[in-house]
């Protein structure tokens, strides 16, 4: 058994954090934060020359063929860097989503775009509250045409094209669902930015009127190539969640180092001891759930629904507790726009809903489970 | 990333298999594996005299104590060989429960500390399970705090003489020979006057008295000690240094990872699968579900947490302090898997009676028993310090005793 990733992908992980250390220090994550960039552009393009955008792209296609374990490692380390760049709609939803269900066509237009950094992609899933589910589907396609808004889309006010679920039919079942590609620069689309509890990856409403789309995938598999897409993106999603936490957790170990009261380090007290010590417990017990995803996602292995459901709840849980357990251990301090707290605070909770809620997948996760128990 | 055995794993795993398959008490294996935390009946069986028996069948094919050098009764084998026994073994390895002790701990630090003809004849029949020990190191006054204990070991010629009280002793009552801390020099500072014996539990003297515990079993007793005389030649390691002796005995827990810790997770998916509510299947309730999502991502995480350690204990690496999570996260887990369980059924989840009881009472034992697993071992704090210091690098706790001697240390509350 080797349930670790390998030496060369653990060099790909060091090479990846030095270069968001350097190119994505917290300084930078509050240029968008503040508003003063809807993404940090540099850092962008910087990714796309580091390779690390196309990294499970394959080379026909403009990538690096890596592989997924090693877009694993490198989307804990967007995570544990926070960085304010449209990653994860692009590479774990648009990308994901070509690569699954794109005609050659797609593929040879979209995806190279992708890993240089020309272009920008999303999901367009959502519409209003809710959860992933066929029924809440009303835009409508009819004439290689989309009619309806969609919202919120992660970072579709800077994305260039969208996967768009729409209903096809009207029977009632899942395959009533189909998806498209937009290419949202052309026309019948409006973008409208939304203001959301994590600045640093923009929302957006998209309102398509007779906006023109291509078939992405069969007809009325649309729900199922979806269900497959979220899988994938919950794994890599749940890296960047662990990714997170392990910050958030350093941060609260050194300053639980650093400050002292009552004449002591208040890293010293059983109380503050403890609480760093279930942090490091959640980030762990979520790690190795999410080793078990990457293994399945790298294999496409059987197990993968099960797998990516189980990393997808730990390791929300744990960016949410190591986020506001970071909060506590400093205190007054915490909650002040000048400490970098909030910002994963922010992250935590906003990846916590983007790709459905965390009750969404508990459900998920336990039909799954009986599924697999049944058969 | 692979879930693979290597060519030499492989081949190890298949000799396992074979012969446990071969010799395996089978007529047990349903009942062991049904047996949860606080129930392991053997219907119509003295478990004790069925697990020794399967414990002298696997030393006598050369399968026990499989890390231990084959000199002392065990194989030789590496710690990854030892964990893939015990994947094989599954339910079989129920049946080692009273031997754990001295394999882990006794067995150890007698191979570092007792003399070279003591482990020749002492090892071998502790490895096969013939004779068991235990480990007699917590006092009414030392607990978790172990360095301050109070039982005394006194010169007399070529002898010590014991006298004092051990408690929460497991196995005792069933025990052929114990490892025993003891103070020797109360004038200097607690850690400092400490000696480690081993002894005869059937010694003159040694009088062991089970106490009975909340489930309403008797795992653990009190021993007390009434001039007890002990051969110096029986002693562990140098005289005031029984401190790091018991170190090493402790450290030594740690290599027994692999074997997989007890959630309660399966049983209650199982039992939530089953299960009838007023308004239909417990599995198709919303609360439920969510419920028992998130105890199964604390199950699969402890699981591929363990896979994680065995990796790397197989690339040669030592298992360090961040395995005190298994402990810690299971212990409680198993406690409030137990408490929902009975939630789950109402009323009549107060019943305990295997006739009266859902699936005969198993989530009630694991109730009663569970608050004992958050203490034995390292208390649920414990195991937070011990993560905070040793994984995450926080100061130590404040010792205020630490250089007090130990005959100044204050006994009873305000001074």
């Amino acid at each position: 058994m080797n349930f670790d990733f390998s030496d060369e992908q653990k060099q790909m992980r060091d090479a990846a954090r030095k270069f968001l250390t350097e190119k994505c220090p917290p300084k930078a994550v509050r240029e968008v934060l503040d508003g003063k960039a809807p993404y940090d552009k540099e850092l962008w393009k910087g990714l796309a020359e580091m390779g690390f955008l196309g990294v499970a792209i394959p080379e026909q296609f403009g990538g690096a063929g890596a592989g997924h374990l090693e877009l694993c490692v490198i989307a804990e380390e967007m995570g544990r860097a926070n960085a304010p760049v449209p990653f994860s709609s692009t590479v774990y939803l648009a990308a994901e989503a070509l690569l699954l269900a794109g005609s050659d066509a797609q593929k040879q237009k979209w995806l190279p775009k992708i890993a240089s950094g020309e272009a920008i992609g999303t999901l367009a899933l959502f519409e209003g509250k809710g959860n992933p589910s066929p029924k809440a589907i009303k835009l409508q396609a009819s004439g290689g045409t989309l009619n309806g808004v969609k919202k919120p889309v992660p970072d579709g006010a800077i994305a260039d094209f969208a996967i768009v679920a729409a209903r096809t039919g009207s029977t009632g079942r899942d395959s009533d669902i189909s998806l498209f590609l937009v290419d949202l620069k052309a026309g019948g689309i409006e973008a409208k930015p939304l203001t959301s509890i994590d600045p640093t990856r923009g929302q957006a409403e998209l309102t398509f009127t007779k906006a023109k789309a291509e078939p992405l995938g069969a007809a009325g598999e649309g729900w199922s190539i979806l269900t497959q897409v979220l899988d994938r993106a919950a794994v890599l999603l749940a890296f960047e969640q662990v990714g997170g936490s392990d910050r958030a957790l350093e941060m609260g170990r050194d300053y639980a180092l650093d400050r002292i009261a009552f004449g002591r380090p208040i890293g010293s007290f059983q109380a503050v001891k403890h609480m760093l010590a279930d942090m490091y417990v959640s980030a762990t017990l979520a790690r190795s759930n999410c080793y078990y995803g990457a293994w399945a996602l790298s294999t496409n292995a059987s197990e993968l629904p099960e797998a990516a459901a189980a990393a997808r709840i730990s390791a929300t849980q744990a960016f949410q507790h190591c986020s506001k357990n970071n909060i506590q251990v400093h205190g007054g301090m915490g909650f002040t726009w000048e400490f970098d707290c909030h910002m994963y605070y922010r992250r935590a909770n906003a990846t916590a809903l983007t790709l459905g809620s965390l009750s969404y997948w508990e459900d998920q996760l336990i039909d799954r489970m009986r599924k697999k128990n049944a058969a | 990333m692979n879930f693979d055995d290597t060519p030499q794993e492989a081949a190890f795993r298949t000799e396992a298999k074979a012969w446990i398959q071969a010799n395996a008490p089978k007529q047990y294996e349903e009942e062991l594996r049904k047996s949860s935390l606080g129930r392991t009946v053997l219907k119509g069986a003295n478990i004790l005299e069925v697990a020794k028996a399967w414990q002298k069948k696997k030393a006598d094919a050369g399968w026990a104590c499989l890390h231990w050098p084959k000199e002392y009764g065990g194989r030789g084998a590496s710690p990854i060989e030892r964990v893939i026994w015990q994947q094989e073994e599954g339910p079989f390895g129920k049946l080692s429960g009273m031997f754990i002790i001295g394999h882990g701990m006794c067995g150890p630090t007698m191979m570092a500390y007792a003399g070279e003809e003591q482990k020749r004849k002492y090892l071998p029949p502790l490895a096969s399970g013939e004779k068991i020990w235990c480990q007699l190191f917590s006092e009414p006054a030392g607990g978790s705090d172990v360095a301050g204990l109070r039982t005394r070991a006194e010169k007399k010629g070529d002898d010590w003489i014991i006298n004092g009280q051990k408690i929460w002793t497991s196995g005792a009552h069933y025990s052929d020979y114990g490892i025993l801390l003891t103070r020797t020099d109360p004038n200097v500072p607690k850690h400092k006057g400490l000696t480690m014996f081993f002894l005869d539990m059937k010694s003159p003297g040694v009088e062991v008295r089970p106490i009975k515990q909340a489930s309403g079993q008797s795992d653990f007793n009190e021993v007390y000690f009434t001039d007890v005389k002990i051969p110096d030649s029986q002693r562990l390691g140098a005289v005031n240094d029984g401190w790091n002796v018991s170190l090493t005995t402790l450290m030594n827990e740690r290599m027994s990872i692999g074997a997989g810790v007890s959630t309660g997770f399966p049983e209650l998916f199982e039992f939530c699968n089953s299960l009838m509510l007023e308004d239909g299947p417990a599995i198709e309730d919303r609360s439920v579900r969510s419920r028992l999502a998130n105890y199964a991502v604390k199950a699969s995480g402890l699981r591929y947490t363990s896979m994680r350690a065995i990796s790397a204990l197989s690339k040669g690496e030592r298992p360090g302090p961040e395995n005190s999570i298994g402990k810690l996260v299971a212990g409680s887990m198993v406690q409030e898997v137990a408490m929902y369980a009975l939630d789950l059924q109402g009323a009549a989840g107060v019943l305990s009676g295997p006739e009266d009881a859902e699936v005969a009472g198993k989530f009630q034992a694991m109730l009663l028993r569970a608050p004992g697993t958050r203490v034995e071992g390292g208390t649920d704090e414990i195991m937070r310090n011990i993560i905070a210091e040793r994984v995450l690098g926080l100061p130590g706790d404040i010792r205020v005793d630490k250089d007090v001697p130990f005959n100044q240390i204050p006994t009873k509350g305000r001074t």
